[in-house]
This record gives structure tokens, sequence and C-alpha cells, in this order.
């Protein structure tokens, strides 16, 4: 009996007028934990009682405070009648569990009854005594760390990070027990929350033992999903990256390390393995141990702030480095393959991370993704869960083979999803393939005798964009150049990541938000012909989504895309892909060519010109973006266009500035597009639709920027003001002879208005940036389409951030190229070539994927797009994995820029002292953001996760303002449930913040409507750093005022 | 494809200006779409018509569910739904409570009660002011009179502390309850040259020197109910001022007073001999005014018994109004010097108001 936990019910206000006769309420309290409840007297005739009670004492096994929520239900006291319910409040006490976090809760918690909303508040303190429990074997985990963030938080350091944890646990849906057609919407409402907050408290609790056997204390990148599968059951996953983390105690440890990382890089040499995939010889040391650590070097850890000693000890490191590299080469293959063999005996050598510590990212791979269509199966048993878990297992085995074919040992960005339709799901997975440094991933026995050699060896930052797999015997065609930075590796043409731009990346001008669209309409059918026709589209589908990528990328004058996210949503008659990621031009990779048009049908005068029209506004479309996104690069001084063998280094030129090539910079000609122009043969309305489609994204307005990721290359100086926002739109489609063409033209202009909507509605925040847009596509009906957007608006400083990353640096210009020209001719060959020659049999046939895998030719230039599938032989469902692997390329980083790095805090400015605690300053306002940090601020702790789930129901659908009405008021109120929880733990802010499901269903004639959402976030506790010393004498007064209540705000 | 369902919600609610005035000025969505394009507001961002439509819902939604919240401040305040910065709070109350002059006018001193609201419908009509922005003044002033109305102590801190608004707003306010509770006649022809300022600096004086908390500034028993209301009128005081009716009824005391105010005035008025030939007249005019404020009705019209007794006389002869000034001063003071008259603090607190009240209402 390892824990009290102890409640306080002190107060109530703004309670609704329960009796209509006094136009007042007698107001009590019922909190309940597990089985045993408690009740405080009854509180006569007041809308804001004061029950003040006494102390509630529940004795209770620490498993149980792990997964029970305490629930709190407010009645109104009825004499003669029963008592009427006046809402409840669930509280997640797992942030009183962790030594570190919170230590009591307690705050005014808004009351909610998910037929009637938020129904005034109640205020609650909440405390637990935890005993220690020496039982080895216990089903608790807690003490466990979870973190939504996907990077090491930053006021930890990353002893070790142990990798991939997963578990998912099932049950029946309240919803669809026959008990439901005789309880209350309202009943039914709140089984199902209780449910949820129960499931998500055991599968927090399962995957914290899971660590804790790996010797981990925390979970870094905790990401709970979700199914809500109808009849067939609940399903609730997690995923996660295990970790062992230390807290950064000395208040030294906030101290920046702004412009560490920069010069201890220069200094180092660069010193890159030039064969870096010698799988060949040297013993494999077997590593009994299967953790692998990542021992953060003091030099190096940037997310985990090094401190002012540690300053100290960086120009060491660089100096030490000079002749020691010479060995680094041996040494380093060999410790490659400790690494290796360490990944491999992992089952799945994945991580959820998105960003990590400079130098932990050897290589990058590729895009790595694998769906799978499954038919949910009618019956249920909710104590065997392994069906789940081995359609995962399956999907997780096919990721890493693909992650293998590229070369690679692990998968980063590692996230799974969903998407359900009637009784077919479509699971999908992707990730990155990479290559980890073996210096983070050593064997914890030997971090003190390596650590002194390895750290010498540190690839100084393009390393990341050179290819990790063996140029001779690539997995797929690929065009190959030499790294425009360092001129010794290979680099693909065009690199695809679903990561982080990583901090050290050198990166040309700005990024973007690139997005590709796509319908398909689909037959209704039944069980296995809907998931087979399913399977059958969905090849298509993602060669279409990704040559829409391709084009948008080289329509932008850019060759990177980091945070991909492709989603496949299924619905009745159609099938749904979106895909958006943040396009960037990184300096290390070829200047992407052009696009070029080509008719099919000479001789027509008329067909030519438009033929030419086309190409011109193409061209000029190019030539603006670049001057949007001030893509600049130093021109290329010569290019070798010749074997794939590598030739002999060529000598190299210097360019001191991008200034001096300017002016030949921009000129875009057809010469330049002879090589490396991607050609567009338009030989049908099709094509043409495709085209158009092209030229119809407008970019944001001026002063707008947006991206997907964390941080937007190209701006640096980030004043305080944050916004962020959930949008949602429905539409009806009309459903008279819908075509794809229109379908398309539909979808594309609901996402493009959407945009223009929310540049319009932020148009007070100029200049300014939409960090992390995360776009979610839901079919809900028949004929609707919904669209959520969740974003956070940062405004920045515009003289400042004009102050680009500028690219002045020496550059050694040799390309060598693998591709003839034939290859260029990409779409028309990928179709009659690949396409037919892998037809996509409908069932039955089993297809090794691995095999598979390896023998795709189709390609675009050094990206294949392979498509296998096998379908398993059970019966009683049908498989159809759809496997695709992409593959990335990798910019280079300079070794010689000293710029400041685009560091999302504007460290550099602003992180010099640290600001005194002023934790009473903003009482009362909770920021929320999606991203993991608050600009010009410090998060000094980490209060817990947030985890909620509620639905809202109405039966008076018109009176609560139509549908928009009904929606826009319970997101408002879903916000505010999560901003008083974080208030309560005593935070002010959520980082890492997701709105993970939003499903939403009417039913106009009955006046009806539902909706579920799921959110998740760390709360944490930031301080302002805006009373330092500045460089930027613009500090944001102005901006930050309106943020903080209080006249007390620092400033 | 049409659009079901279109929201916006920001983490910090985002409120535009300019439409929440067209919000509170009761424009239906359309008609502030109409609006809005013709700012030229789609010239300055480049956003289309559409875009317009999507934002200006958005926003009314947002008012029409903050408008719970606005009917009694405070709850805006303590209410955790909506994210919003202190001054953008006190800027949506601001807003909410401010009323249009002509609308006030037409209601001044009017009983607010369900007969007048049926009346907005012409109210708009003749003001131009749309019924539902009419409704929404109409039902502010009703709210903070229903409020206030039965609070002691200060007219003007009571609103304050009730509906947050600003100090301007709140004396605005003051003078509204004040003039609704005792049915002042505002609308009558002859005073439509007034605005609802010249009133509520009337408000202010009586409020001040007439109403029970006038004389409470330091009550002497703190248990006494009735001691600090500054709604009503000090009852005791209007049944006195019967006693100042000696001044014109006592021949006498009439001519002494004014012996002693033209004696004063001699060469200092451009108006003299009007106000020589006047003077009796006025002085019967001014304290008239006074005896009949015992009766309900004639409280009603005390302005119009103002504006006809004094205000119009004086006009007709043309007096500069700094001669107004004068010889009002002079008229109060010279009481001072009456041996016969035995009141004079109520006098005073009489006609120090009046003087006040008439200067402001002297004007064409």
């Amino acid at each position: 009996m390892p824990g009290k936990l102890k409640v306080k019910i002190v107060a109530g206000r703004h309670l609704p007028v329960m009796d209509r006769a006094s136009d007042l309420t007698d107001a009590f309290v019922e909190v309940k934990f597990g089985n045993t409840t408690f009740k405080t007297d009854v509180y006569l005739k007041s809308l804001n009682p004061q029950w003040n009670s006494e102390w509630f004492k529940f004795e209770v096994d620490d498993e149980d405070l792990q997964d029970e929520p305490l629930q709190i239900t407010v009645l109104d006291h009825d004499t003669y009648s029963a008592n009427d319910a006046i809402g409840k409040v669930y509280i997640d006490i797992d942030p009183l569990l962790y030594s570190e976090a919170a230590t009591v809760i307690s705050g005014w918690f808004p009351i909610y009854d998910t037929i009637h909303g938020i129904r005034g508040e109640i205020n609650v303190v909440v405390k637990v005594d935890l005993f220690n429990d020496l039982n080895r074997f216990r089903q608790s985990s807690c003490g466990v760390k979870f973190f939504c963030t996907t990077s090491i938080p930053k006021c930890y350091r990353a002893v070790i990070i142990h990798g991939f944890v997963e578990e998912l646990v099932v049950n029946e849906d309240p919803e669809y027990q026959w008990i439901d057609r005789i309880r209350t919407p309202r009943a039914s409402n709140e089984a199902r929350q209780r449910l949820i907050s129960l499931m998500s408290g055991e599968l927090q609790r399962k995957i914290g033992l899971k660590v804790l056997e790996m010797r981990g204390n925390a979970v870094v990148g905790y990401l709970q999903c979700f199914d809500l599968e109808g009849e067939s059951g609940l399903v609730v996953r997690a995923i996660g990256t295990a970790c062992t983390l230390d807290k950064l105690s000395s208040p030294a440890a906030f101290l920046p390390a702004c412009n560490s990382p920069s010069k201890e890089m220069k200094e180092i040499p660069f010193n890159e393995d030039p064969n870096p995939n010698t799988h060949s010889s040297g013993p494999s040391t077997p590593l009994k141990n299967q953790t692998y650590s990542f021992s953060p070097s003091k030099s190096y850890s940037r997310q985990s702030s090094s401190s002012d000693t540690d300053l100290s000890l960086t120009p060491k490191t660089g100096m030490g480095s000079g002749s020691a590299g010479k060995e680094g080469g041996p040494f380093k293959a060999l410790l490659r393959q400790q690494t290796q063999s360490a990944l491999e005996q992992r089952e799945f050598p994945f991580f959820t991370l998105t960003a990590f510590p400079p130098g932990f990212l050897v290589h990058v791979g590729g895009v790595v993704s694998a769906r799978s269509v499954k038919l949910l199966d009618r019956i249920h048993n909710p104590d065997e869960p392994e069906t789940r878990d081995a359609w995962w297992a399956e999907i997780r085995q096919e990721i890493k083979s693909h992650a293998k074919a590229l070369g690679c040992h692990a998968v980063v960005g590692y996230s799974e999803s969903t998407s359900i339709c009637e009784e077919v799901c479509i699971l999908s997975a992707s990730g990155t393939a990479a290559v980890l440094n073996p210096r983070f991933l050593q064997d914890g026995t030997m971090e003190g005798c390596l650590e002194q050699r390895l750290e010498e060896n540190l690839p100084a930052g393009c390393g990341f964009c050179h290819i990790p797999y063996d140029e001779l015997n690539m997995p797929f065609p690929a065009h190959l150049t030499y790294c425009c930075n360092c001129r010794k590796q290979k680099v693909p043409d065009v690199l695809f990541t679903t990561i982080d731009l990583p901090t050290d990346a050198i990166v040309i001008g700005k990024g973007c938000l690139i997005q590709a669209r796509l319908c398909r309409l689909k037959k209704k059918a039944q069980a296995e012909a809907n998931a087979t026709a399913i399977s059958n589209l969905l090849p298509f589908m993602e060669y279409e989504v990704h040559t829409q990528l391709m084009n948008k990328l080289k329509l932008k004058g850019m060759n990177a895309l980091f945070g991909l996210r492709i989603q496949i949503t299924v619905g009745e008659n159609m099938l749904m892909g979106l895909a958006s990621a943040t396009g960037v031009y990184l300096a290390a990779l070829p200047t992407p060519g052009g696009i070029q048009i080509a008719g099919k049908t000479p001789n027509d005068g008329s067909y030519e010109q438009h033929i030419s029209h086309m190409q011109k506004k193409i061209n000029d479309t190019i030539a603006k973006n670049k001057e949007l996104y001030e893509i600049n690069p130093p021109e290329i001084a010569e290019e070798i266009i010749g074997s794939p063998i590598p030739e002999p280094r060529q000598r190299s030129r210097l360019l001191r500035s991008q200034s001096e090539s300017s002016d030949e910079v921009m000129e875009l000609d057809l010469s330049h597009g002879k090589k490396d122009a991607f050609v567009l043969e338009i030989d049908d309305t099709d094509a043409m639709e495709d085209v158009h489609s092209l030229l119809t994204d407008v970019p944001p307005p001026s002063g707008f920027y947006s991206c997907n990721t964390e941080i937007m290359p190209g701006i640096n100086n980030w004043t305080s003001e944050i916004q962020m926002f959930t949008s949602v739109r429905v539409i009806r489609l009309s459903s008279l002879n819908l075509t794809n063409q229109a379908l398309n033209k539909n979808f594309n202009d609901l996402c493009e208005n959407l945009l223009k909507s929310l540049y319009f509605k932020l148009r007070s925040m100029i200049p300014c940036c939409l960090c992390h847009v995360n776009f979610t596509v839901s079919l809900p009906e028949d004929e609707l389409i919904q669209v959520t957007v969740t974003a956070v608006a940062i405004t920045f400083d515009k003289n400042q951030a004009l102050q680009t990353t500028k690219p002045h640096v020496e550059k050694s210009l040799q390309r060598a190229s693998t591709d003839n020209e034939e290859l260029l001719q990409f779409p028309l060959e990928l179709c009659s070539d690949s396409l037919p020659s892998h037809p996509f049999p409908p069932a039955k046939e089993h297809l090794e994927s691995a095999s598979s895998n390896s023998g795709i030719p189709a390609a675009q230039r050094a990206t294949s797009v392979d498509y296998s599938s096998f379908a398993d032989r059970c019966s009683s469902w049908i498989e159809l994995i759809k496997l695709k692997a992409q593959t990335i390329r990798r910019g280079s980083i300079k070794t010689t820029v000293t710029v400041e790095k685009a560091s999302p805090m504007g460290e550099g400015n602003f992180r010099n002292r640290s600001a005194p605690p002023c934790a009473n300053s903003t009482v009362g306002v909770v920021k929320m953001t999606p991203l993991s940090f608050i600009p010009g601020a410090k998060i000094t702790k980490y209060l817990g996760i947030i985890n909620m789930f509620f639905i809202r129901e109405t039966t008076s659908l018109r009176e609560e303002g139509g549908v928009s009405g009904f929606l826009h008021a319970f997101i408002a109120e879903v916000f505010a449930m999560v901003r008083a929880h974080v208030a309560a733990l005593g935070g002010n802010a959520v980082v890492s913040y997701i709105m993970k499901q939003c499903v939403f269903m009417e039913n106009p004639n009955k006046n009806q409507a539902q909706c579920l959402i799921n959110v998740s976030g760390d709360a944490v506790i930031f301080v302002r750093e805006s009373e330092l010393e500045v460089v930027s004498a613009q500090q944001p007064t102005a901006n930050c005022q309106p943020l903080c209540t209080g006249g007390e705000v620092t400033t | 494809m049409t659009s079901e369902l279109d929201i916006f919600v920001g983490n910090t609610t985002l409120i535009d200006e300019d439409v929440y005035r067209l919000w509170l000025d009761g424009y239906s969505v359309s008609d502030a779409v109409a609006l809005r394009v013709r700012s030229g507001i789609l010239e300055q961002t480049g956003a289309t018509a559409a875009v317009l439509q999507s934002d200006t819902m958005d926003h009314y939604r947002t008012f029409h569910m903050l408008e719970r919240l606005l009917h009694a401040p405070p709850k805006l305040l303590h209410q955790l739904i909506f994210q919003i910065p202190p001054s953008r709070q006190a800027l949506l109350i601001e807003r909410y409570y401010a009323f249009d002059e002509a609308f006030v006018r037409e209601v001044l001193g009017k009983k607010l009660s369900k007969g007048t609201k049926k009346d907005l419908d012409d109210i708009s009509t003749k003001t131009g002011i749309t019924l539902k922005s009419c409704r929404r003044q109409f039902d502010n002033f009703k709210r903070v009179f229903k409020v206030v109305e039965e609070m002691r102590g200060s007219l003007v801190d009571n609103i304050q502390q009730h509906f947050l608004l600003s100090d301007r707003l709140a004396r605005d306010y003051a003078a509204i309850v004040f003039f609704a509770n005792n049915r002042f006649e505002t609308g009558k022809k002859k005073l439509q040259y007034l605005s609802f300022g010249d009133f509520a600096f009337c408000a202010e004086l009586m409020i001040q020197n007439w109403t029970l908390g006038a004389i409470g500034e330091a009550p002497t028993d703190p248990d006494s109910q009735v001691d600090d209301m500054d709604v009503d009128l000090d009852k005791e005081f209007l049944q006195d001022l019967k006693e100042l009716k000696v001044l014109v009824a006592d021949k006498d005391l009439l001519d002494l007073h004014k012996s002693l105010v033209c004696t004063a005035l001699r060469g200092k008025l451009s108006v003299f001999s009007e106000m020589e030939a006047n003077f009796k007249n006025l002085s019967r005019g001014l304290v008239n005014v006074a005896a009949k404020l015992t009766h309900n009705k004639d409280v009603r019209d005390l302005f119009v018994d103002l504006v006809e007794k004094f205000v119009e006389p004086c006009r007709s002869d043309h007096w500069p109004l700094n001669d107004v000034r004068l010889f009002l001063n002079q008229y109060s003071a010279s009481v001072h010097s009456l041996d016969g008259f035995r009141h004079p603090t109520l006098w005073d607190r009489y006609m120090g108001t009046l003087r006040g009240c008439l200067l402001r209402l002297y004007h064409d």
C-alpha cells in the first residue's frame, strides 16, 4: 500500500442555477478514486459555495495511482428527487508521482458536463504521499517521466538513449455495448471518458515498466493515440523513446552555450570516413547489454545546455582533434560495427525523436514508410491484444527492412497512425532511415575509454547529407553528386526526411510549407472487396503524392524536405492523401533544376504556344519563389557530369560571399534545365490539370512564412508573442457526378482557403511565421471532408530577422552525376516502366517484402518509389501492405560557418544571465504551443504530461449556434481545461501540444452532434528572458503584454 | 462545395476591434462583410470576400459567446474559457457598455420598462441606429439600473465595481440611472437643444448635493439603511424647499433682494435694464421651482421648468453667458444679506446646484 492520496474541496464559483424557483443551487461534491467515494456537505443556496472540506484520504496501491484518474463530481442536492449532476472534473494525478515534477495540484478546474459543457469552476487541492516500494516485481512504474516533446527536454541531459518502447491496450467501446441502448447519452459519454482515462493510465504504466526494465527513467517523444474501431472495440496505443535523463540542477547549467557548437566545430578538421558502409571485416563486438547508450559529450550537448564550465572545455576538444583525426577512420569503422550490432540486437531500432544533439545523426538515408490495410474483426476479445500487436509488429518489421536496404541501421522521427472507416483500417508507419553516431550509441561501460577519441571524430556538420548506402550498390537508381560543401562525399540531389531540420544544417534562404493534396474516388464496397480496392489504390496515391511533392519542391527552387508527414485517409467512397513538409535549400545539395514541359502532340501550333506559355509561367514562378525565399546559392563553378565513380578531387573555387555571385545566380533559363530539369510531359488533360494545380498554390502574403517544423530556417529573432490556434473546416461535396479532378480541386481549394483565412486572421502579428502547421484530414461521412489545422504563429523582429545565415563560404564545387539524360524523363518512364512491371496482385500472392524492396527500379532521380505487397493467407482478414521507401539526400554543412545558429529562442541574444524567477508574474495566463520551446523564455521545469480526452454531445444543435457554434465552444472549452490543469500544476505553459484527435459527427435532422477530442502536451514552467541585456534593443515589451496578466510582468 | 463548418479558435482569443464595433452596432454578418469590403480591407490584405465572410462569422460567434459574460463583467475576468489579455477585456467591456448620444437622449429619464422597450422600434427608425444596437443599449441601461438601484454608497463607485467601467463611462451611467429613477422629463421639444452631456452634468451636481448620500459623507449612524443613497433625492430637503417661498411671497424681501442685486451689478451687465425689469419674474420662477419639488410630477418637470422660467426669458433678451453667471452669483449671494431670511444653508444647497445647472443649460 504504497501511496496516500489526499484531496480537499475548497470552493466553487459561477455554478449554474439548478433550482429555478430560487435561482440558486444546493451543491455538494463527490470525490471518487478507485472504488472509494467521499462526499462534502451540501452548501445550501449558493452559486459560489465554500465547502472548505476536510482532507479526504485514499490509501491506494501505486498501480492504481497510475491507472485511475481522480474523479470529482459536483451535484445539486434535491430532497425529493434524485440529485442532479452539474458536472465532473477528472484529474490525472500522474504528475504527482515523479519526484521532480509537481508536488501539489491546486487550483480552479472547470466543471465539465458532456451535454452542457463547462458549468462553473471548482477549487481543489490534491497531494500524494508516496512510500518507497522495494518490491522488485512490482507492477507500477511510478517515477518514470513522460514527455511529449520529441527532443531531449531542455532542462535535462540525456545520459543514455535506450530506444523504442511501445504498448497497446484494447477494450470494448462503451458506446457500442448493449447497455448503451438504455442509458442516457451523458452516462454513456462519461463511461467512455472514464474508460479511456483508465486505459491511458494503464498504458502509461506498462510503458513505464518497459522503461524500467531497460533501466531508463524517462520516455521522450511519447505519442499516445486512440483508435475508435467502432463495434470491434477501442484501442489505445503508444510509442516513445526510452531514455535515462539527468536533470541539470545547477542554475549555471541553464546558461547558454550560444555559440559553442559553431565555434568548436569550426576547428575540427573535416574528417569523414570515405566509405562509411564497410560491413565487411572487423570482429563484431558482441554487446551483451541490449541498451545502447548515448553519452552526451560535454562540449556538444546543446540540447542539454552546457554549462559555464563545459564551455571552457570546448577549445580543448577542438584542438586536440588535429592529429587524432587521422586515426579516426578505422577506429570509427569498428565503432560502427559495434553500433550496428547493438542496434541489431534490438527488435526495433526506432527513435520517435525528431531533433537530436549535434553529432548524433551521422547520415540520413531517406524516408521509409509502410502501410497496411486491415479488416477489423468483428469478434473481439479485450484480453487478447495480440492481433493488433501482430499487425504493428509486421509494419515495424517492414520499416526496419527498408531502413536496412538504405544502408541504415536505425529509423529516426518515427511515427505511427491509423485511419478507420467502418471495418477497414489503414495502419501507417513512417520514419527516416539514418545512421547514428556510434559515439552516442556505445555501450555504457565503454564510455570512458572511447569518449576521448571519439570526440575528435565528429563529422563537422555536412555529414548528415552524405549517402549511407554503398554507391556502387545502390538500393535504387539515384542521381548522386559530390557534396557541395565538403566535396568529398556523395550526396543525393533531393533529400526527404521526417525529422526536424538539424540545428547545424546550413540552409540558404528561408523555408516554406509544401503540401501535396490528392483525392481518389473509390467504389463503395464491403469487407474484403473494400480492403482490396483500397490496397490497389494506395500505391498510386503514394506515387502521385510523391510526384506532387517533388514538383512543388522544384517549383520553390528548393532541394530538401523536412518534417514530411503523409496522411492517407479512408472514407466510404474516397481516399484522401495529404502530405505536408517544410521545403528548404540545403547548401550541401546541388541546385535543383527547373521544370520543363514537353507536349506530346507536335505540329500543333496553338498547342505548342500553350505549352510554351505554361513553361514561361513555371519559369517565372520558380524565379519568383527564389526571390521570395531568398535562395541565392553561390554559383556553381564547374559541374562534372560523368560516372558515379568517384573522380579525383577537383580544384575548388572560392566564393567569398553570395553578393559576388548574385548577378549570375538568378538566371533561370533552360540551359540550366537541360541537365537538371524535371520534364513534365503533357499528354492528356489530367497532366494539364496537374500542371495547373502546381501553379494554383498561392504564396503566403508578405510578412508571413509557414513551416511544419519547429524552426523556420532563416528566421532567428523570435519575439515573445505567440498564438496557438486550431481551425476546423468541413465542406460538403455536391454529390452529383463527382470526378477525381473535381474532388481534387475541392480539396485543394479547401486547404488553400483555410491557409488564406489563417493569414488574414493573424495579419496583426506580421511579421510572423506559422510554425508546426499540422493538417489532419478526416472523412466523417460520405460527402463530408473535414480538415483540422493546429499551428502556432510566432512574431519575429523584422530588422533582425533579415540576417539570414549567409553562406559566405569557400565552396568547392565538384559534382558528379550518375545520370544520363534518359533518367531525367521521369514521369512517363516511371509509369510505363515500373508500374506495369509491378502490378499489385489483389491478394493471395505472397511476396517477400524484403526481396521486392531491393529490386524495384522505379525511381525518379534518387528517389525510389517501391511498392511491394503481400497478402496474408489468413482468410479472416485481408492484409495488404504497401511499402514505400523514399530515399533521401543530405545537405552538407559547412564547417567554417560561424554564423549564429538559427536558434529558436534567439539564445544568442538573450542567454547570458538567467532571469530572476518571476513565477507569479504571469498568473492566470497559460501559453500553449505545439513547439518544444517558448520563444524568448527558458523552460525551468517540466511538470508532467497532459493527456486529456473529452466528449461533448448536444441535442440542441441549432440553439447552440449550429455545428460551428457547437464545435467552436467545445474547442474553446478544451483549451480552457488544458490551461486550468496546467495552472493547477503550477505551470504557465504547455509545450509540444498536439490535438491528436478531433472526431466530429452530426445529425442535423435530429438536431444532434457529438465530438471527441484528444489532446496532449507537456506542462512546464517557463521564465521570461526579457530583462536581459539585449543586443536587439527591440525588446518585445508591447508584444508580451497582451499575453501576460497583471502589470507586474517583467519587461 | 459548401462549407458546413468553419471555425478558428485561438489560445488567446482574437478580438478584431473593427468587427466588434460592427457587431455592437447591430449589423448582420452580411452587412458587416459589405461594410468591411467597402473599407478597402480586401485591397490592403489581398484577401477574398470568402475569407472575409468566414472571418466575420468567426468573430461574431466569439462575440456572441462573450456576450453572456459581458452582462456581468466581473465574470469575464474570472472565467477560464476565453484567455483574453486584461487590456482587451477592458476594451470589450467599455465598448459593450458605450452608448450612442442619439439613443440615450431618447431614453433618458424614461422608465426602463417593457413599455419603453417596445418603443425601441420607433427610436431605431428615428435615430437610424439598428434595433439590435438599441436593444443592447437599452438592456445595458436596465441591467445597470437593476443592479445598483437598491445599493448604498456612491453610485459611481457601485457601477464601477459591478461593471468595471472607466470612470467617465461610470459617471454617465450614474446620470442615466439617476434620471431613470427620478423620471426627469427630457424629451420635450423645448429641451431638444440639450445634449446628454448637459443632463449628465446636472445629474452629477444633483447627486452630489441633493440626494441622501450628499449629506451622508460621514454618516453619523452607520446602521441607518437609508443614509447613503445616491439614487433618490433627499425627500426631507425637498420638503424644506417650501420654506424658500418666502423670498418671493414676502414683497419686502423680494424688493430688498432685487435692490441688493441691482446695486451690486449696476454697470457690470450689458443687459442690466433687462435684468432689472425681469428680476421679479426670474426670481419667482426659480423659487417656485424649488417650492414645487415636493410633488413627483413637478420633480419630473424640473428641466422643463428651468428652461421655461429662466433660460428662455434670458435667451430672448440675449443675455450673454457671462452676464448670466454674474447675475446668478449675485442672486445667490445676496440672499445672505437679507435679514428676514432664515434658511441660508438650505438656500445654498438649492441654489448652489441650480446655479451650476442653469449655467450649463444656458446655451443655444
